[in-house]
């Protein structure tokens, strides 16, 4: 019984990984952009949620709220006046800026926050459980779950119904034709990584309830949304979920059987899938 | 009429008498150096040639890897594991590095050339972080909390003595002299190794696949070999820059010899500072970032916070860095790797 309790939790934790991994995901697909200061934002938007707790005294789900249009503004300002300028041809420049973001980043939040550990306090619903039976799940780690789920149909949404949707497509297609078609690629991708930044708000809610967070932790963040996209496959926002999933039991079942290894697990579990499976479980996109 | 081929400019030939004069001082120097310049000097030496050697990779390999900490961490704990548990000297023990860090190389390789494009930057840090992982299970190299080289190992170095008689210095003094001679060593002949390399056939074959990979394998190519070699290479020299900064520090801990900033954020910001793709890139990058990290050390966390800006700035405003800059307004180049043709009559 108790490794059915495992597995559960596993799958649960998974679904903070897939939030974590949604932003990562959407940026990739549109631009070929891979943010290695994805993780750093994450903390930093649990820190503006955090900011907004204590100036209002709001609860943190209203807090995000308020944060949500801030790092839409930020992503939709980086990307115009920062990202868009090295994007081309050469992966190097976009890695190199986005690295030298993510040490900026932390060493910002470490002289602004310190390096003190913090967290969202969400009252009686952290220690609330549902009994399922067999399993009795907590309801935050049930939450976070339905929240990915949430997250990545609206996604899927946006992507195949709306005129926005149509114009990401258009530009990861082939941003030359699209601009033929009056879409201005520059634009379409500010707004792209906007909306990423509000899933990594999304994401850095349910960070900051479920644990404690410092500005150290970032690049471990960016880690496992890797892993969970690669092992869903690139271009699949449903293979993202089921990507953190498999690291979220193999971290769960790892630590089950020696909390040292609880990490190493998650990551050998990626290895295996990258040997057996290099392109993922549920591949899409060719490139 | 015949023509030939040449990669020689003045500027280079100038340059070279310069480096071999250079290299003479810096071989006697500890002669009448003071300890904390021959310090100094040691850490400007082995930061160049990490970054030489992460420029080597990504500025001319077009593979951009973040893991770098993976094999200066793996080199040092070999040689840690060499002397404490096998009895060995340090100064051969670096060697073990070297060998350790090739080994680790071929898995990293194997898994993150699977990953395309940017995918790879990524895929190099999560192994770098299953080997910090793996590196703190092992309990009697001190496990997550590090361990120190015994003071007998580090007592008798070979070498350190006569050192000591020759300079009138104490046995500290003397095995940080004994150390500069082969970060110099090491510096010197990465840097040699490098260029010779870019000017051979390989290096035109690794410059071809890092701007068209399809482009490269349609002349002829075999670009997955000649990334291999790189890779396979540079991971090795690695290793053994490794294990040398841990003989000077005499103490270890997976955090410290796995560090993404000491080994591959610092490494980074020196090369794009300094210029990516160019040799004189990161000579002119460590000079930059020795003199920030004297002058500004103290500031900690606002003083990263600064470098991180400034990696940023130097992307968006002038890629190619500080000696790219200097290039584009002189035209000079002391190791060129570009090929001319000259011909017979002027030649």
């Amino acid at each position: 019984m108790i490794w059915l309790d495992v597995l559960v939790q596993g799958i649960l934790l998974g679904g903070l990984y897939a939030l974590f991994a949604a932003g990562l995901s959407l940026v990739f697909g549109i631009m070929r952009l891979v943010n290695l200061a994805h993780g750093d934002l994450i903390v930093f938007a649990a820190f503006l949620i955090l900011v907004v707790v204590q100036t209002f005294g709001f609860n943190p789900f209203l807090s995000a709220l308020i944060a949500a249009p801030a790092m839409f503004a930020f992503g939709w300002a980086l990307q115009r006046f920062v990202l868009n300028r090295v994007l081309g041809k050469d992966i190097l420049p976009p890695l190199l800026v986005t690295f030298g973001l993510s040490v900026a980043l932390q060493n910002g939040m470490l002289e602004v926050f310190s390096a003190d550990s913090q967290r969202l306090a969400a009252g009686p619903l952290e220690s609330a459980s549902i009994d399922l039976g067999p399993v009795t799940v907590g309801t935050m780690p049930l939450l976070t779950f339905a929240s990915a789920v949430l997250v990545i149909f609206a996604l899927n949404r946006i992507f195949y119904t709306t005129a926005l949707g149509r114009a990401f497509r258009a530009v990861s297609d082939d941003p030359t034709t699209a601009s033929l078609m009056g879409i201005n690629p520059k634009s379409v991708f500010a707004i792209a990584t906007g909306l990423a930044m509000v899933i990594v708000t999304i994401a850095a809610l349910y960070l900051g309830m479920r644990s404690n967070f410092d500005p150290s932790i970032g690049p471990a963040r960016l880690l496992y949304a890797f892993q969970a996209v690669i092992i869903g496959g690139l271009g699949s926002l449903w293979g993202t979920l089921a990507g953190g999933a498999i690291i979220g039991v193999a971290q769960t079942v790892g630590a089950q059987l020696n909390p040292e290894w609880q990490i190493l697990a998650g990551h050998i579990a990626f290895l295996v899938v990258l040997l057996l499976r290099p392109r993922g479980l549920f591949p899409r996109a060719v490139d | 009429m015949g023509h030939r081929i040449t990669t020689r400019t003045r500027a280079s030939s100038i340059a070279g008498i310069i480096a071999v004069a250079l290299i003479a001082v810096g071989l006697i120097l500890p002669a009448f150096a003071s300890r904390s310049l021959i310090q100094d000097l040691f850490f400007i030496l082995t930061m160049l040639t990490l970054a030489q050697l992460w420029n080597l990779i990504a500025g001319f390999g077009g593979m951009v890897s973040v893991g770098q900490q993976a094999f200066v961490g793996i080199g040092a704990y070999a040689m840690f594991a060499g002397v404490i548990l096998w009895g060995w000297d340090p100064v051969p023990a670096i060697l073990l590095g070297g060998v350790a860090a090739f080994l680790l190389a071929i898995p990293m390789a194997f898994f993150a050339f699977r990953l395309a494009g940017a995918y790879f930057a990524i895929g190099t840090w999560v192994i770098a972080e299953v080997t910090r992982l793996v590196v703190a299970q092992w309990k009697t190299l001190g496990g997550g909390t590090g361990t120190s080289l015994p003071r007998e190992a580090t007592a008798d170095i070979i070498g350190v003595e006569t050192i000591a008689r020759l300079f009138g210095l104490r046995d500290a003094a003397a095995r940080d002299v004994l150390a500069y001679w082969l970060a110099l060593a090491l510096a010197v002949a990465t840097l040699a190794t490098i260029y010779a390399l870019l000017r051979s056939r390989t290096g035109l074959a690794l410059a071809a696949v890092r701007d068209n990979d399809n482009a490269a394998r349609s002349v002829g190519v075999d670009a997955a070999r000649v990334k291999w070699l790189v890779f396979l290479a540079a991971a090795t020299m690695t290793g053994l820059v490794g294990a040398l900064i841990y003989v000077q520090t005499a103490r270890i801990s997976p955090d410290a010899a796995f560090s993404v900033t000491n080994w591959t954020a610092y490494v980074i910001f020196i090369a794009v500072i300094g210029g990516i793709g160019r040799l004189e890139g990161p000579i002119l990058g460590v000079l930059v970032f020795w003199g920030l990290q004297t002058a500004f050390a103290d500031y900690g966390s606002w003083y990263l916070l600064a470098l991180g800006l400034l990696a940023i700035a130097t992307m968006l405003f002038a890629p190619r860095g500080l000696w790219g800059l200097i290039h584009d307004r002189t035209g000079i180049a002391l190791f060129p790797v570009q090929r001319r043709l000259i011909g017979a009559k002027d030649g």
